[in-house]
């Protein structure tokens, strides 16, 4: 089974959200870049299928030079080669259309992306791969199995669960449940010198129109000062709820 | 020109969710000088002129044994196919799981650009702009389409519900159905009673705080008693206390009550991201110094075993009386 893994180049969680000074873009200064969450469940879950059933794994990022860290970590976690395809991300269509032809050249049998990113969250990318290629796809995925070109899924929806069939080749948008936390891995020093010498093909973007554009960003405004309610009060909490913050 | 908006039901039932889809297709349908017509796909238990309340003149009913259960590739074909025989250039879809699959599918097939994790009606029509939120909800930013055709999809709870007058009139329409690479559904394993995170009103969430899951029972209470939804926070998730579904936050789900209660949660970064757009924040913590209390609005220091109960119980006495 030939695995595609779309990897994402994100602030890590806990980091401070700056804009530039002019606030027309994110500023990356000080930030400490990770693989997106999201896709780190997928990631890892590719590597089971490895190291259970036999599967190759290629990780892809649409990204210039500076994501290269985060395509050798995932490299390092357990995937066999890379791929950068060197272009600014500046959109979702943009970027599933770079996926969906990197996608099609290497005839992958299943492609796995995180549900969002959780830098510009427009969890778009999973659904429009899916759709270019017209392949099946599964959004907000919890549990995957393959066997014989057949996967049985569990996706979440609202206020429950459910399980679906599709064949391959598959798309899906996944998160935590396709494994869990503590089944995520930390590099080790031998995959750390491993990853070095694999392969991370960097190619030319195809030439493709971006959909939207991006104006200014701003910061939530800041919350007034927190009114203190003493414990033995809690009275009073259910009046301020009521007569001044009316949610009850 | 007009636009198209997803009716969503659940097992036959509209939800107030489905009706701030209408609303919001119809204010944008306003901006735009134009009418927004409603989509409803499969049985449904009542009846979709109630869609008359919120600004909709008319429902198309598509009620199609290839869309019995839900399909993004199959669903985006069919309103597609709605969209082109309806000349509808906008259409609004909320955030619900199944519109955030659909939407994507469906932004390829009407080669339309998809502005998604919108929180507000647009700010402008032409271009359309959007307020979106960005790094789960430590920013926002405006983004613009440069395409004719696009799509809404919106945070539920981004507006208001005003209800009017009217009745919908209810056409029934139908797609082509074509070859799409399709899932197979076969079982839906549903909580009963529960109210699911996205669209809940009212938020109850609990932390380590609480020291161990068997301890969540007077979370329920208390989101019993206010028709909340329960939530966690991550820690309490990866511990499995309580399932991941509940997991509010960065890399859980991003929601925006009304009211939000957060029972021994210490409000780190990545928990605030997930919740700081509720409208109205109560920290209760025994630590004086939890960051929560310098994001909330009411603030308890004190013992949640203690405080919690009392509440539930002030909350009973007020419902009663009102």
């Amino acid at each position: 089974m030939k695995v595609l893994v779309c990897i994402s180049h994100v602030p890590d969680t806990t980091s401070k959200i700056n804009f530039t000074a002019d606030n027309s873009a994110f500023d990356k200064n000080g930030v400490q870049f990770v693989i997106n969450p999201y896709d780190e469940f997928g990631l890892t879950r590719a590597v089971w299928f490895k190291e259970k059933q036999g599967a190759q794994i290629t990780v892809l990022n649409v990204g210039r030079a500076e994501t290269e860290p985060t395509l050798r970590k995932a490299l390092a976690i357990g995937a066999d080669a890379a791929i950068r395809v060197d272009a600014d991300p500046s959109d979702s269509f943009y970027v599933a259309q770079q996926i969906a032809a990197v996608a099609k050249e290497g005839a992958y049998d299943l492609i796995i992306a995180g549900r969002e990113s959780i830098d510009y969250n427009g969890g778009q990318v999973p659904g429009m791969v899916a759709s270019i290629l017209n392949f099946p796809f599964v959004n907000a995925c919890v549990g995957m199995e393959v066997s014989d070109n057949e996967a049985s899924l569990i996706r979440e929806i609202d206020g429950g669960k459910e399980k679906v069939k599709a064949s391959l080749p598959l798309v899906i948008g996944g998160q935590k449940g396709l494994v869990e936390e503590k089944d995520l891995r930390i590099p080790n020093m031998r995959g750390i010198m491993q990853a070095r010498s694999k392969s991370l093909d960097v190619r030319a973007p195809q030439e493709i129109a971006a959909k939207t554009s991006t104006g200014s960003f701003t910061k939530p405004a800041p919350k007034s000062a927190v009114k203190m309610i003493d414990a033995d009060n809690v009275a009073e909490l259910v009046r301020l709820l009521h007569e001044e913050a009316k949610v009850i | 020109m007009s636009v198209l908006v997803y009716l969503e039901n659940w097992e036959g039932q509209f939800k107030k969710n489905t009706w701030e889809a209408a609303l919001y297709a119809s204010k944008t349908a306003t901006m735009q000088g134009t009418e927004a017509i409603g989509v409803v796909i499969g049985d449904i238990n009542e009846s979709a002129e109630e869609a008359g309340k919120y600004g909709l003149s008319k429902v198309l009913h598509v009620n199609d044994a290839a869309l019995a259960s839900f399909d993004a590739n199959r669903y985006a074909q069919a309103f597609a196919h709605l969209a082109q025989e309806n000349n509808a250039s906008t259409i609004i879809i909320s955030g619900t799981f199944n519109g955030k699959a659909l939407a994507p599918a469906l932004s390829i097939k009407h080669n339309a650009a998809l502005l998604s994790n919108v929180v507000d009606l647009p700010t402008n029509v032409n271009p359309l702009t959007v307020k979106r939120g960005v790094f789960s909800g430590k920013g926002f930013n405006d983004l613009s389409s440069t395409e004719t055709n696009n799509i809404v999809l919106f945070v539920p709870n981004s507006i208001p519900l005003e209800e009017g007058s009217g009745a919908a009139s209810v056409e029934s329409a139908s797609f082509a159905s074509a070859d799409e690479k399709t899932v197979v559904v076969e079982s839906i394993d549903r909580v009963k009673g529960k109210i699911p995170l996205p669209e809940a009103e009212r938020v109850v969430s609990g932390g380590r705080g609480l020291k161990g899951p068997e301890n969540w029972t007077m979370v329920e209470e208390l989101a019993e008693v206010l028709e909340a939804g329960t939530a966690c926070s991550k820690p309490v998730s990866d511990m499995d206390w309580r399932p991941h579904s509940e997991h509010v936050g960065q890399t859980g789900i991003t929601i925006k009550p009304n009211l939000y209660i957060a029972i021994g949660i210490s409000g780190a970064i990545q928990h605030l991201a997930g919740v700081s757009a509720s409208r109205t924040i109560v920290a209760i913590n025994s630590d004086a110094e939890a960051p929560f209390f310098k994001a909330a609005d009411y603030g308890i220091v004190g013992d949640a075993f203690q405080v919690v109960p009392k509440l539930t119980e002030e909350l009973k006495k007020f419902k009663a009386a009102n």
